[in-house]
């Protein structure tokens, strides 16, 4: 078992990470990237409701028949978003307003699907709990990385603070929107030639039992 | 955003496609996009199917919450209201369009059923509830968005077109390529921001 939730860790921070390997559910987050905290906000916000609708839906799969079963995936999602909703503008209502719709579009956002329809409608209720709430991780870790870089060289803050020094001239790009998608683009990038030097690596090793010392 | 004086319904319609492009400004609707983009057929397709649904929905959902959840007081359900609104236009529309014509179910159909899931859809509603639009604004905000789409996922599939026989780092090939692209698309569009300064 602990083998197992391992596993469904790794791939969903790293070998099927929701960002750069399955690309789904970027809508309704990367438009808060220019923020850090809004980040971790909405990005906290998708993985509970990515586990909680997961886990839902894994316990009552049993009971759903199947020519409606899209229409009630997107209920139970709606059911967790509402509740987020209320709780973020009870509690922090500055930052609801500046999110403003896109908290409601964390229903559409794809990932939470995809992770019903790909685990949760095979697996058991807690184990589809840990897959959601791990691939919500992988989501924010992606997510997260790309608000730093836009909110310190936008900004010249993190978290709010002031961490460049004084002189330091805001890029304005960073604020705009295509800043976001390039940045993506470098994080896929970057992670698909990882493991494809990884697999390279691996296949390597298979071929040859007797590897030869590599040169540095 | 609320106190803001009226906009004309055109001016709107025309900055929705162009200057605050739901999907280069906004970001909505990235799945589909990126997925659907690989030919220009299917990209017309359902560009075509998400105008249409965005224009209908944005009316409804207009009618729904201003006779519906504002006397009911029941905003808080607004989410799901709006997601039944939208499956409900979807299945309409899907049921209308394959008894008068056949021919365009053929080439719509496949189109429909995931738009209901389109973020898109939803974000220009909750968009137009937000800033509280009125009926004719809404329902321009929504044919303009969808268009706006529409406009964008035709370029991204003929630039895609283009893109694959060219030499790319073997890492940035697809998705990767694509979001460069979709960045150099939001770079030329936030070109027109200066011709209609409209929120």
């Amino acid at each position: 078992m602990s083998g197992k939730a391992g596993k469904i860790l790794w791939d969903n921070l790293w070998t099927n990470n929701p960002i750069f390997i399955q690309i789904l559910g970027i809508c309704s987050t990367l438009a808060v990237t220019n923020s850090v905290r809004n980040t971790l906000i909405m990005t906290v916000g998708v993985s509970l409701s990515t586990a909680f609708s997961s886990w839902t839906l894994s316990a009552m799969q049993a009971t759903i028949p199947r020519k409606v079963r899209m229409i009630v995936q997107v209920l139970v999602i709606s059911f967790y978003v509402i509740i987020i909703d209320i709780i973020l503008r009870a509690y922090l209502p500055e930052v609801s307003k500046q999110l403003g719709p896109y908290v409601g579009l964390i229903i559409t956002n794809c990932i939470i699907m995809g992770r019903a329809e790909a685990f949760a409608a095979a697996n058991k209720p807690v184990l589809s709990f840990w897959d959601g709430l791990t691939s919500g991780l992988g989501y924010m870790a992606v997510l997260v990385a790309i608000a730093v870089v836009r909110e310190i060289l936008g900004f010249g803050t993190l978290l709010g603070f002031r961490v460049m020094p004084a002189g330091f001239e805001p890029w304005t790009i960073m604020i705009m929107a295509p800043s976001a998608f390039f940045l993506v683009a470098f994080v896929m990038w970057w992670a698909k030639t990882v493991q494809a030097r990884a697999a390279a690596k691996a296949a390597a090793a298979k071929s040859a039992p007797r590897p030869v010392p590599a040169k540095a | 955003m609320n106190a803001e004086p009226l906009v004309n319904p055109v001016v709107l319609f025309f900055a929705s496609i162009f200057t605050s492009n739901i999907l280069l400004s906004n970001f909505l609707g990235m799945c589909s996009f990126i997925s659907i983009s690989k030919d220009k057929t299917s990209a017309y397709g359902l560009g075509l199917a998400v105008t249409v649904v965005m224009t209908i929905c944005a009316a409804v959902s207009w009618l729904v919450l201003r006779y519906l959840i504002l006397p009911l007081d029941i905003e808080y359900l607004s989410f799901i209201i709006f997601i039944i609104v939208i499956a409900a236009v979807v299945q309409m529309l899907e049921m209308i369009i394959d008894r008068v014509s056949p021919a365009l179910y053929m080439s719509l159909g496949i189109f429909l059923p995931l738009i209901t899931v389109n973020c898109a859809i939803l974000g220009a509603i909750l968009f137009m509830q937000i800033r509280s639009y009125g009926f004719l604004q809404a329902v321009a905000f929504g044919a303009g968005s969808g268009m706006g789409w529409w406009l964008a996922i035709m370029l991204l599939a003929s630039i895609r077109k283009r893109i694959e026989n060219n030499p790319v780092p073997a890492g940035l090939k697809g998705a990767g390529i694509t979001m460069v692209t979709i960045g150099f698309m939001a770079m030329a569009f936030i070109g027109f921001s200066g011709m209609i300064a409209v929120q």
